[in-house]
């Protein structure tokens, strides 16, 4: 280490990410040399957990990997356990998992424009986006009954239909949705705050991108087409139309704006899934104690925030013999190390929100300064007031 | 107040943030969250505790300034909900001491509400 560097951590408690996780950031003066991530706070076994409970029980225990993308863990799940016993769900069911798992897309995507807001200083916007953000919870409790965990989709079909009468709600509710983002697009456009704050900060070269396995919308952000929706359709994907939404600018403005594209292409495929949905069943009933034939699956979906893997493995029995999940966060986790080189301090927190991390857990970052070897612990909120204050002094 | 994540599945952590945002809107209560331990009076606690984070939230906790409140969100905090006889879930109750249980999995924003504010009435507010 040169003398002039400084490590300062970052984590595990941390207000803006909500999840512990450790960055150890490498400084010198007000750039960053280095970082290197620190993650696990938030480990709590459930693979192995997985191998000691039986089908069904697992999954009420995939959905609580994650709270924000719950939907696409189910979905992901029960695709891998359906695939192993050869079992095909009805087609009405098809559509209302897809319609949940937008409709959850939507309000990930709300939820994080809010956080990147809040970690740019602004606010302002992310009280307003919060606000709005309520009407897709209020759509998700209509359907499921519960404003978090869905417990939509289930071994064979999903739990609950869509009356007619719903399908109205949610159309209303999707209109005030459509409004709201449209407005928010506009904004986010012409609003300098996040121009300043979002223009050429944590780049990821196209290149990188891709030798760095990032998935999902950090992915796109950088120009890459990828979307498992589209290259690899599950469901009814490939019979929606629905657009790929790249943007080449590889910043913090990119990854923002991707999302809100995405928000409005799912608010059309929601409305497409509600047109053509067609009648009849919505589940083929199988026995809470099924056994599954021996096999192996890997079952792809295409999660909020990117690439989710579900890898099953069945030796014939109750419970799966192992159970591994590669969430999409994992892909993205090691890119933001390479975004945080060469840039400012006080872009910390809002490249690090840039990826939407999702480790169900709370961080914190660990600064060390190059030059006198000192070494300081800030909470997210500390950073998040240094870098807003920073930039109020350096722009 | 302030939130510390240890180890849940983040459902507590949104609607906790929910809870802040214009629809609850938590400060008509007079309870506001902060950054830092030391400026907090109330711990709150969500998730079911892994090994990796339980001296962390100890150490937190210590930080906190006299007197202090821990409420406990959600069911993997109360009891470990989903996740209990997990090798690596110690639970919050052997942690620290909790003065308030705030049950659901994850427990609506109204509900989270109404916790902290039976809680700020046991105080005497």
């Amino acid at each position: 280490m040169k003398e002039t560097e400084f490590i300062i951590p970052v984590g595990p408690q941390h207000p803006a990410l909500k999840e512990p996780e450790k960055f150890l950031i490498k400084v010198d003066g007000e750039y960053v040399v280095d970082a290197d991530v620190r993650m696990g706070y938030n480990h709590r076994g459930i693979e192995k957990a997985m191998e000691s409970r039986t089908y069904l029980q697992g999954l009420y225990l995939v959905e609580r990997i994650c709270g924000i993308c719950s939907c696409a863990h189910t979905t992901c799940y029960t695709q891998c356990i359906e695939e192993a016993m050869g079992l095909e769900i009805p087609e009405r069911a098809k559509y209302i998992r897809v319609i949940t798992a937008e409709l959850e897309r939507i309000h990930s995507h709300l939820l994080w424009l809010g956080i990147a807001a809040h970690e740019v200083g602004f606010d302002t916007l992310f009280f307003y986006i919060w606000r709005d953000r309520e009407v897709v919870m209020d759509l998700l409790e209509l359907i499921s009954g519960n404003r978090v965990h869905y417990a939509m989709p289930t071994i064979g079909g999903v739990r609950r239909d869509i009356p007619p009468e719903k399908v109205n709600e949610i159309k209303k509710g999707c209109n005030v949705l459509e409004k709201r983002t449209k407005y928010y697009k506009e904004l986010i456009l012409n609003e300098k705050t996040i121009h300043n704050r979002g223009d050429g900060v944590g780049v990821l070269t196209p290149k990188e991108a891709v030798a760095l396995c990032t998935v999902g919308p950090v992915a796109r952000a950088s120009g890459i087409n990828t979307d498992v929706r589209a290259d690899d359709p599950y469901l009814v994907y490939d019979e929606i139309p629905f657009n790929v939404i790249t943007y080449d600018g590889c910043d913090v403005t990119s990854r923002i704006l991707v999302r809100v594209d995405e928000v409005l292409e799912s608010i059309n495929i929601v409305r497409y899934c509600l047109d053509h949905m067609p009648d009849g069943p919505i589940r083929k009933v199988v026995s809470p104690l099924m056994r599954v034939p021996e096999a192996e699956v890997v079952s792809l979906v295409e999660a909020p925030r990117g690439e989710l893997i579900h890898y099953t493995r069945s030796n014939g029995g109750m419970k799966p013999y192992r159970h591994k999940v590669r969430a999409p966060t994992l892909g993205n986790i090691l890119a933001v190390c390479e975004m945080l080189k060469g840039g400012y301090i006080a872009d910390v927190p809002i490249v690090i929100a840039g990826i939407d991390p999702c480790l169900c857990c709370a961080d914190r970052i660990a600064f060390v300064d190059v030059n006198t070897d000192k070494r300081w612990v800030w909470t997210d909120e500390q950073l998040r007031r240094y870098g807003v204050k920073w930039y109020q002094q350096n722009s | 107040m302030i939130h510390f994540s240890t180890g849940g599945c983040n459902g507590c952590d949104i609607e906790l943030v929910a809870a802040l945002t214009p629809r609850f809107d938590i400060e008509r209560f007079g309870a506001l969250l902060k950054g830092s331990p030391r400026h907090a009076d109330v711990l709150l606690v969500t998730g079911a505790v892994t090994r990796q984070v339980r001296d962390r939230l100890i150490r937190i906790y210590e930080q906190m300034p006299e007197p202090k409140f821990v409420v406990a969100i959600g069911s993997c905090a109360i009891s470990g909900g989903v996740f209990q006889g997990c090798y690596n879930v110690t639970g919050v109750d052997n942690a620290l001491p909790v003065d308030a249980y705030i049950p659901g999995c994850p427990p609506k924003p109204e509900a989270i509400i109404d916790g902290i504010v039976k809680l700020l009435k046991k105080l005497g507010y």
